[in-house]
């Protein structure tokens, strides 16, 4: 049986050749926007890191209060390369997260949310409150004392929402306290129920991508503007970022390797100026600012609440923005965006300087 | 309607009477019980002592403004539980009345009973607070100043001079004169003041006793912890010389004193071949290292044959004593600079960002053995000091080798940072240089 043979066999069961043949098909706009489109890419590659490394590190952690700690201080000083997977998965974490930003506001302001990507941006959305789930969650693991504290402060958080608060404080710690039982708990959202949570939309999402193909801004003529094909210009491209992404991350975790702390106590005091992971920082601080009352009312809830709000304004961006054609509502659009992107730089830099 | 209506017809002129002289007895007599109660309560509020002095202007008025931060009167005493008479009389006689136990301010010699009628009695005392002892008179009367006074000297401390007299506080309180951190300077107000001092001569000497102790206190390793560090186990004067039966311990009980905290040191002192030279020599144990009320922080320097050692007080060249202290220094020297060695190493490996917390933790029991030597250097033999300076040792070259083998994985990480960059950048500009081959290839393709 030769190699043409195989691949015919291969090809009549998996139809590899119809969906090589679309795949050649598929084209991407030229324009002067095009490099945002390098960033869902980088992003769902910096995911496939998060997998790979996860599923190694997997190997020797051990999800309890106990071990955890000791777990990842024996990957990182006796496993071989331990400390590299470590490393390039907290920083691929890190760096993801950088990129979805990146990648939702560049779609926010180029409208390529618009008619019909209204269900892409909302899978986007999603993914986008999975990825943060997923570094709340993976933030614990290492059982150290400042994700001890991070996690009791981000829990307390979330318990003064009014009405589903407490129930919801509750669910998170597995009772009223950050004990070994939240450490197990986070561990199952971490490992079992974000990714599969994430598969399933990534896979949406990107199916989306495909069915309704590249936005092209406002202004260009989709049908006049130059294209360049997906296979192989598009993705070799992408291979490059995606290559200067590995150097990039092996660089830091060669230089910058990710601290692994002291060992929680739960019966040590907080450790002072204690800090969120960076993309809770903005929150974070805001709340800190927030008078304790804002007229009858506490001022936290008040500032979670606004946050919420703000969290569903995401969602129904493209179902607000009717016709982003307009210049008038254009103008709205951009303001509201350049303020949000601006307040969280702002408080973000502020948190990290106070 | 109809019930209402029964009830109503019941209603007779004569049982409505009835019904209200019940209730006019009921009011009266409810008025008799609380007048009754308003007069009791009033009788034993009563309290000219306090009505009279508050009224008097200067010292005689202090009494009333003190009372209020004393422990006794929050414990429910008033003044006539110590001084007697009858504070419920207005006239000044009637309450001053010598058959009513009255008692006005005691002489000093009297202080001591005038406390002890109460401090004294067990069953009395108890009732109020159960672990507070009852022997503070038997041992005041045993101390120095008991005896200074039963001898009729009446300048010496009694009670009132150390816990005051109306503004006697709880010893928790930290406003009290004999609260831990306060106790050193209450003793200072008399033996820090050589004009007071100047008649107390030392024990059988002709010469009086000094007066720099607080001075020198001030300076010591114990007033650090006391007042820095407000360390309230650290010892200040009474837990050395005791506070009721207070008293200079003798050169042959000065280890003993000491031994009740620094028992292990005193244990290895009593057992090593110092202890006979001292007595011998009559030389106070501890003190003669490291002084009595100025205790300096101990340190290496203290051991050996150099300037500050104070081995070469007695030991000189030549002698075994001297070599053994030489030894035993340099065993402690060895042992120090292992840990120094091997925790520079580590901190420098931790801060580029190694992990080596599991060796920085291993090398505590390197620094537990050190201290450990530096206790037995009391036991004034070289073999014992070096029976546990020999493991801490090894520790310290494993920490140091941890370092070493974590500075090698770091320069190691670097070098592969390097090859791995290099390789990646390789592949990054081929597939860049394909790129431009393919599109330059379509772009020079006629236009279909």
């Amino acid at each position: 049986m030769n190699v043409e043979a195989i691949k015919n066999w291969l090809d009549n069961r998996l139809a590899i050749s119809t969906i090589v043949a679309v795949a050649r098909k598929k084209e991407i706009p030229l324009h002067r926007h095009t490099i945002w489109y390098y960033f869902g890419g980088m992003t769902l590659f910096l995911f496939t890191v998060q997998v790979a490394t996860g599923i190694l590190l997997l190997l020797y952690y051990r999800p309890s209060a106990d071990n955890a700690f000791e777990s990842i201080q024996f990957i990182v000083t006796e496993v071989k390369f331990g400390w590299l997977i470590r490393s390039i998965h907290s920083w691929s974490a890190n760096l993801m997260i950088a990129t979805l930003f990146i990648h939702l506001f560049s779609v926010y302001f180029l409208r390529s949310y618009r008619s019909p990507r209204e269900m892409t941006w909302l899978s986007g959305v999603f993914l986008l409150f999975v990825a943060i789930c997923f570094g709340f969650s993976g933030y614990l693991l290492p059982w150290n004392k400042l994700a001890f504290f991070a996690t009791k402060v981000g829990t307390e958080i979330a318990g003064v929402v009014p009405l589903v608060g407490r129930p919801m404080l509750r669910f998170l710690r597995g009772g009223d306290d950050v004990t070994g039982a939240t450490l197990t708990r986070f561990f199952g959202f971490h490992v079992a129920v974000l990714p599969a949570t994430a598969t399933v939309l990534i896979g949406i999402h990107v199916l989306l991508v495909q069915l309704h193909g590249m936005s092209v801004p406002l202004g260009s003529d989709e049908k006049s503007v130059k294209k360049m094909k997906f296979i192989p210009n598009f993705m070799l491209r992408d291979l490059i970022g995606w290559i200067l992404a590995i150097g990039v991350l092996a660089a830091l975790a060669a230089l910058f390797p990710w601290e692994l702390g002291e060992k929680a106590d739960a019966f040590a005091p907080a450790p002072a100026g204690i800090k969120p992971e960076w993309y809770f920082l903005f929150m974070f601080q805001t709340l800190k600012y927030l008078p304790a009352k804002i007229f009858f009312f506490d001022g936290e809830v008040i500032g979670i609440l606004a946050f919420g709000l703000a969290a569903m304004a995401l969602f129904v961006v493209p179902f607000v923005d009717k016709s982003p054609g307009d210049p008038k509502k254009r103008i709205i659009f951009n303001v509201l965006g350049l303020v949000a992107l601006l307040f969280i730089v702002v408080m973000t830099i502020v948190g990290y300087l106070t | 309607m109809n019930q209402r209506g029964n009830n109503l017809t019941r209603l007779s002129p004569a049982r409505v009477g009835d019904s209200v002289g019940k209730v006019c007895i009921s009011v009266v007599l409810a008025a008799i019980a609380v007048l009754i109660l308003h007069v009791q309560t009033a009788a034993q509020k009563k309290d000219s002592c306090t009505e009279c002095h508050s009224r008097l202007e200067g010292k005689l008025s202090e009494p009333v403004r003190q009372m209020n931060d004393n422990i006794h009167k929050a414990r429910g005493f008033s003044c006539n539980d110590c001084h007697g008479g009858d504070p419920t009389q207005d006239d000044k006689s009637a309450a001053k009345d010598p058959r009513k136990g009255y008692q006005g301010k005691p002489k000093p010699a009297d202080i001591p009973a005038f406390c002890g009628k109460c401090h004294n009695d067990a069953f009395f005392i108890k009732s109020f607070n159960p672990a507070l002892r009852v022997d503070q008179m038997r041992e005041y009367s045993s101390s120095v100043h008991g005896q200074l006074l039963l001898g009729g000297d009446s300048k010496v401390a009694t009670c009132v001079s150390c816990h005051g007299t109306h503004d006697i506080r709880a010893i928790s309180d930290p406003l009290s004169a004999v609260y831990p951190s306060n106790v050193a300077e209450t003793c200072s107000k008399c033996h820090a003041n050589p004009d007071y001092m100047k008649d107390y001569k030392v024990f059988g000497k002709d010469y009086s006793i000094p007066t720099d102790q607080f001075a020198n206190y001030k300076l010591s390793v114990h007033a650090r912890s006391l007042y820095e560090k407000q360390d309230l186990s650290a010892p200040t004067c009474n837990d050395c010389h005791g506070n009721h039966g207070a008293a200079p311990p003798g050169v042959a009980s000065v280890a003993n004193v000491c031994g009740q905290c620094h028992a292990r040191q005193s244990e290895l002192f009593q057992a090593s071949p110092h202890k006979s030279k001292f007595d011998e020599m009559k030389l106070g144990e501890c003190i003669r290292c490291h002084n009595n009320h100025n205790i300096a922080p101990p340190s290496d320097g203290m051991i050996g044959t150099g300037d500050k050692s104070v081995c070469i007080g007695c030991h000189k060249p030549g002698d075994k004593g001297f070599e053994a202290a030489g030894n035993m220094r340099a065993k402690i020297d060895e042992a120090s600079a292992g840990i120094l060695k091997a925790s520079e190493i580590l901190d420098r490996a931790e801060r580029a960002g190694m992990e080596v917390s599991r060796p920085k933790f291993e090398l505590r029991d390197a620094i537990d053995s050190l201290t450990h030597a530096r206790v037995l250097i009391h036991t004034s033999s070289t073999a014992e000091v070096d029976k546990v300076v020999g493991p801490g040792l090894d520790v310290s070259r494993k920490g140091y080798q941890a370092g070493l083998a974590a500075l090698a994985e770091l320069s190691f990480r670097r070098k592969g940072l390097v090859v791995s960059l290099f390789f990646i950048l390789i592949l990054a500009a081929l597939v860049y240089l394909k790129v431009r081959d393919i599109e330059s290839r379509e772009s020079s393709k006629p236009d279909e």
